[in-house]
């Protein structure tokens, strides 16, 4: 029997789906058994970052075995563009009427559906395809140089940066690369879809914006949203990486099965799905601030430019991101934030975990490692005179560069409460000592702070829905918009629907997430998942819960204060009935039992044109401190020991959140230290498989790792019982493994190191060179 | 003619008119229904398809589905995720995962169960570090290990009871199937006739390679002639004053013998591929296969390895370092096959050091692999043997390092010296591992750590292995 539900949140409860998980009975989208007559797609690559195809014949490609149907541009019944925001994508970039063109490798050309993968992928290796290549724009530098952007550049600003620069006691420039980073999600991108009676459409896709899908599908195959059903019920895990990037999987699968009318599987392989699709932005930064003998900013201009890729997709909202995020827990007496957003001939970035956020933040605390570098000093102290006032400060430095009031900085309590249980004052003397006496080894230590704006930016985003059915036995299906993708949100969803109808978990049910269900929902992103669709459960509970007091008053004849809702049962003045009774009882009396709730951010706003606004219903905070040892010989670096503190707020599932955080910060140490991205001159990616590409595995996870939730976590919001997000900000508590390799560099030399991400053996050798210089 | 046979949870199953090339994972999945094991890369880099197989009387092995061709479950045992749970519910090891938050996508977990299944068959699971070898060849993303680690150790050793059915594996193997033919010879000599009579066969031994040249580049072979029905192929034997190592040996069989002789080689082993990798790829495979990022080879050159051809009855040898004559180019003719390796016991404590570096300490590829022996006498070098991987088309010795040591004493300054020589010995290329000069850089650096390490009264931490806290 599941937990007394009266406080079903709040309790440490295991992923829902978890005994199916490890008994192989969790059913993916490839798991679903294959129907009859099933075609398998295969997608065809560009060769070349930047050509126009001169010759493309593709009646090679029709003749060859198995092959059902072989669609290009030329063969999209309605709009030949997948693009999520703005329509600067073209499905397929080949047309056999007048060729095309490509704008990065691996770019889709047209797919061929068959019998089966292997007769898909041979087929397409028949194409007649000629280039003309032209020279391709790749890095970041090559687009500064050549001005190319997919969007004008961005600012926002504060004060008079220059008049605080020239006058700050002392100044330093500096600059940063900072990689990319692929989302690796174990189950790779697939769609299938079933073509039904008239123009409908079932697709069931591995994806985290199902309505973004459902609209993209209407679009390509040219019919309403309406004949369109995208139906996800897990997946393999997201990051980001399916949130606009599934799409071309399943308008894929669509158009084959609209064109034959027999059901289509598009599913990549892992080499097709890293070259084919986004990744996080690599970023380099620059900056010039201004600062006093205390290390406290005085003013601070950011360059950031971002390289983008070939298209938009997201990446206006990422780059805002980042510079939102340009702060941390900082306050910035004046500051300007420029944002170049680089198009390059390189598959289109997207979102992945932080959108842009922990570039903009590691962009800052390398200003503040570099100024306590300059200062002498350590840069916790530098940190500290930096923070934002805590929330019953005077309101001197409570205003972000985007001129938001921060009103809940809470990193000054929770740094102290951090610094004391990770002893980081007598370690980094220890280390100090370490360091003394031995010449190849060195150690370092570092604690950095978090603060992660929540809401989607783009405020219209930031509303979800719910419907929830109470059956004659007592039973609840619910639905929302939400996407499960390991992050634990059907379980959380599923503690908040018990505890509002006071039923024990084992009654709910959630079903897989579908847009005939919930319309019109956003992405499950930005962290937002619980916050939204939590509150938006919670809604629909409530006009439930309303329904049947009010039928228990007319019924009972009593009061709404003589109801009392009890764990699985309710108290009607004297007597009990039990909820399973009740709904049976409320049934007869037709009482509708299926409600919709919704649910929209109260108090956000942002004026993107001014740069200013609340663009965040509140922040999360957390701080983290990693100790690594560095091998001087040979670059290599090990974490020896983490302690993290993070406030969930009031959270929701202890369990649920410090896999969040745990998961995010060993994610966030692949990213700045070992996961790289390298693409040769020809433009092409090497890294596209587990076996170039490489993440963390369990001996990279240190073990000593200490994480706790700030017990004086609370959200000063009215978020869903209080709460925080966590999806996205644990992954910056890994800044502080960056940090720490970099204070053990330093100890070698007397020059500031300058350590670029991701810390490979490589960049650490080249950082030490730089600081022995 | 022929089928292929075997185990599957219990089950009997016997295959015609499948082709031998089909990975296990795809005939599980697509053709079976078992669709608990996953398919993360089709490379055996990520473990989400780990299944356990194992041959009769022998041990439970991880396995990467994915990348097994099936003609190689002939006479095995094979079990799946779905075959763990009992009468009882769950197996512990899946209960101590659920319950300990050991989850969260899934779709890694069963791999995870099977590797930790098979380890806590072994007895593998005692401590943190058997645990994290045990999972080096599976691949997270979510939950950062913890739990999953956690959950390991709160389980330890617990086996399961054989399933009631065994098989028996007496006779070799003919499958035909379309114009495909797969062989699974169970004499060396057999072998040896075999691969003299096809000389355009595919030789597969662990399918650790070839498995993706199938899954990556639509290999599809006529004839393929399998090394791992061989029992005498995989033997280990110490004569006169050799090991002897049968080509067919894979990294795990070998692990324990070389370290025998040579201690300095293990921690090299262990580095090579993830646990499904170490249990089915060979010595002779990634010597034959000649790919200049192998790690066995500079690591058998540095301890001056000797390499047995055969062709039919023709058996020659040479020095292993002689096999490979440039990129993609080894000194084998047709018909031929790496039948052993023979390994020189040293006359003195083994000196032996194989420095590996890579991005990522567990399954990595060596973006430098440096293998030193240098042995002294009164302070003077008498030998110096050096071999380096990813520094050239081929497995290199550093010949002009080895003769500006030699006869020198052995010092900071002789060491020096050396480190300048390889400048002439390697040349490396620019990659996605690393760029030329670092590679070079590293190479010296690397000789000198070896001499810091066999000089200094203690020896620098070995980091990768040993990441303790200061305090």
């Amino acid at each position: 029997m599941s937990p007394a539900s009266a406080n079903a949140t709040g309790q440490a409860l295991p992923h829902d789906s978890a005994t199916k998980h490890v008994a192989g009975t969790a059913i993916y989208a490839d798991d679903i058994a294959e129907p009859r007559g099933l075609l398998h797609v295969y997608i065809a690559m560009s060769d070349h970052p930047r050509a126009r195809l001169t010759r493309v014949d593709l009646s090679a490609v029709r003749m060859a075995p198995g092959v059902a149907w072989v669609g290009c541009a030329d063969d999209v019944p309605g709009v030949n563009d997948t693009g999520p925001v703005v329509m600067d994508e073209p499905m397929f970039a080949a047309t056999e009427r007048d060729g095309g063109e490509v704008h990065h490798a691996g770019q889709a050309l047209f797919a061929v559906a068959a019998d089966s993968l292997k007769a898909a992928r041979a087929a397409a290796g028949r194409a007649a395809i000629d280039y003309a290549p032209e020279a391709p724009i790749l890095t970041i530098d090559d687009a500064m140089r050549e001005g190319s952007f997919v969007q004008p550049p961005y600012r926002m600003a504060r004060g008079d940066v220059d008049m605080t620069l020239a006058s700050a006691p002392h100044r330093l420039t500096g600059r940063i690369e900072v990689g990319g980073q692929e989302q690796f999600y174990l189950e790779g991108q697939i769609a299938v879809a079933w073509p039904g009676e008239d123009a409908d459409m079932r697709v069931v896709s591995s994806n985290q914006h199902p309505s973004e899908c459902q609209l993209i599908v209407a679009r390509v195959l040219g019919v309403p949203a309406h004949a369109v059903t995208v139906e996800v019920r897990r997946l393999g895990g997201g990051f980001g990486g399916k949130e606009t990037q599934s799409n071309l999987m399943a308008a894929c699968a669509a158009l084959a099965a609209k064109a034959t009318g027999r059901p289509a599987k598009c599913r990549l392989d892992r080499d097709q799905d890293m070259i084919l699709t986004g990744k996080r932005h690599d970023f380099v930064i620059e900056y010039d601030v201004g600062f006093d003998g205390d290390g406290r900013i005085a003013g601070i201009r950011f360059t950031q430019m971002a390289r983008c890729g070939w298209s938009l997709d997201l990446s206006s909202a990422i780059c805002d991101r980042a510079m939102f995020h340009a702060d941390n827990c900082y306050y910035l007496p004046t500051a300007e934030i420029i944002s170049h957003r680089c198009r390059t001939n390189t598959v289109s970035n997207t979102a992945f975990r932080g959108f842009g956020g922990p570039q903009g933040m590691v962009g800052i605390e390398r200003v503040i490692d570099h100024i306590a570098h300059r200062l002498g000093r350590d840069p916790l102290d530098v940190r500290r005179v930096n923070y934002y006032e805590p929330p019953d400060g005077p309101g001197e430095r409570a205003v972000t560069p985007y001129h938001m009031r921060v009103e809940d900085c809470v990193i000054g309590e929770i740094t102290e409460d951090l610094a004391n249980s990770s002893e980081y004052t007598a370690r980094r003397a220890a280390i100090a000592r370490w360091n003394a006496e031995n010449p190849w080894i060195k150690r370092g230590i570092a604690l950095t702070p978090v603060k992660f704006g929540i809401s989607f930016t783009t405020t219209h985003l930031n509303q979800a829905g719910a419907l929830v059915h109470i059956y004659q036995d007592g039973s609840v299906q619910l639905n929302h918009g939400g996407i499960e993708m390991g992050q634990g949100l059907h379980t959380k969803i599923i503690q908040i629907a018990a505890e509002e109808l006071s039923i024990s978990l084992d009654r709910v049910r959630i079903t897989a997430t579908q847009t005939d269900k919930v319309p019109n929902t956003s992405a499950t992103a930005a962290s937002s998942g619980s916050d939204l669709n939590g509150m938006a459960v919670r809604a629909a509970c409530a006009e439930l819960k309303g329904r049947l007091v009010r039928f228990l008053c007319e019924t009972e004849n009593v009061i709404e204060a003589d109801i009392v809702f009890l764990p699985d049962r309710v108290q009607v003045g004297a007597r009990e009935m039990s909820f399973s009774d009740l709904a049976k009882a409320a049934y007869l009396g037709r009482v509708p039992l299926s409600a919709t709730g919704f649910y929209a951010t109260p108090k956000i706003s942002w004026d993107r044109g001014a740069a200013r606004g609340r663009p965040f219903y509140y922040f999360a905070y957390g701080a983290a401190v990693t100790e690594v040892a560095v091998d001087t010989l040979t670059g290599e670096s090990r974490m020896t020991r983490v302690d993290i503190l993070h406030d969930v707020g009031r959270s929701l599932n202890p369990a649920v959140d410090l896999g969040q955080i745990e998961g995010g910060f060993i994610q966030g140490a692949g990213w700045l230290m070992m996961e790289e991205l390298w693409w040769n001159a020809a433009g092409h990616l090497k890294t596209h498989a587990p076996s170039t590409y490489k993440i963390p595995t369990a001996w990279d996870r240190p073990e000593q790792m200490n994480i706790r939730l700030w017990e004086k976590g609370m959200n000063r919001e009215l978020t869903i019982k209080r709460s925080k997000a966590v999806g996205e900000p644990p992954l910056m508590l890994a800044i502080s493994a960056h940090h720490a390799i970099s204070h053990a560099i330093s100890s070698t030399g007397t020059s500031y190191p300058a350590l670029n991400a991701p810390a490979t053996p490589e960049a650490v050798l080249l950082a030490l060179g730089r600081a022995q210089a | 003619m022929g089928a292929i046979e075997f185990l599957l949870n219990g089950e009997e199953v016997a295959l015609t008119g499948v082709s031998p090339t089909t990975t296990l994972l795809n005939w599980l999945r697509y053709d079976r229904g078992l669709t608990g094991t996953k398919e993360g890369c089709a490379e055996g880099d990520c473990g989400a398809c780990t299944v356990a197989m194992r041959a009769p009387g022998g041990d439970w092995l991880p396995t990467c589905a994915c990348i097994l061709l099936i003609g190689m479950a002939h006479g095995r045992e094979v079990r799946t995720v779905e075959a763990l749970p009992s009468d009882e519910g769950l197996h512990p090891i899946q209960r101590a995962m659920a319950d300990g938050h050991g989850t969260q996508c899934g779709f890694c977990t069963p791999g995870f169960v099977m590797s930790l299944w098979v380890a806590a068959q072994s007895g593998a699971l005692g401590g943190r570090e058997d645990v994290c070898d045990a999972l080096s060849g599976n691949l997270c993303r979510c939950t950062g290990y913890g739990p999953i680690i956690d959950a390991a150790l709160s389980v330890g050793h617990t086996t399961s009871p054989d399933l009631s059915r065994t098989i028996s594996d007496p006779e070799p193997l003919t499958y035909r199937h379309s114009e495909q033919s797969f062989w699974g010879p169970t004499s060396v000599d057999a072998l040896a006739d075999l691969i003299a009579e096809h000389p355009e066969a595919t030789i597969l031994s662990g399918a650790t390679d070839i498995g993706l040249w199938v899954t990556k580049h639509d290999f599809d072979p006529l004839e393929i002639i399998y090394t791992g029905r061989v029992e005498e192929l995989a033997r280990i034997e110490r004569r006169g004053g050799a090991l002897h190592f049968g080509a067919g040996a894979t990294y795990r069989d070998a692990v324990d013998a070389l370290a025998t002789i040579h201690p300095g080689i293990s921690p090299l082993i262990r580095r090579i591929g993830g646990a499904q990798v170490r249990s089915y790829g060979t010595i002779g495979g990634n010597i034959a296969n000649g790919s200049p990022i192998g790690d066995m080879p500079p690591a058998l050159i540095a301890a001056g390895a000797t390499l047995h051809l055969r062709r039919g009855a023709e058996r020659r040898s040479l020095p292993l370092e002689d096999f490979f004559l440039g990129y993609g180019k080894q000194d084998r003719s047709p018909g031929e096959f790496v039948e052993m390796v023979e390994v020189p016991v040293p006359t003195v404590p083994s000196t032996l050091a194989c420095y590996k570096i890579a991005k990522r300490y567990d399954q990595d590829i060596s973006s430098v692999l440096g293998c030193f022996a240098v042995e002294t006498e009164g302070g003077i070098v008498t030998s110096a043997r050096i071999a380096f991987g990813g520094m050239a088309g081929v497995p290199k010795r550093a010949v002009s390092a080895e003769a500006s040591l030699t006869g020198a004493p052995w010092t900071r300054a002789t060491v020096e010296q050396a480190m300048a020589a390889l400048a002439e010995d390697l040349s490396p290329l620019s990659d996605h591992r690393a760029s030329a000069d670092y590679r070079l850089t590293i190479a010296r650096n690397l000789l000198l750590k070896y001499f810091l390490e066999t000089t200094l009264a203690a020896p620098i931490t070995d980091l990768p292995r040993n990441p303790v806290a200061v305090v």
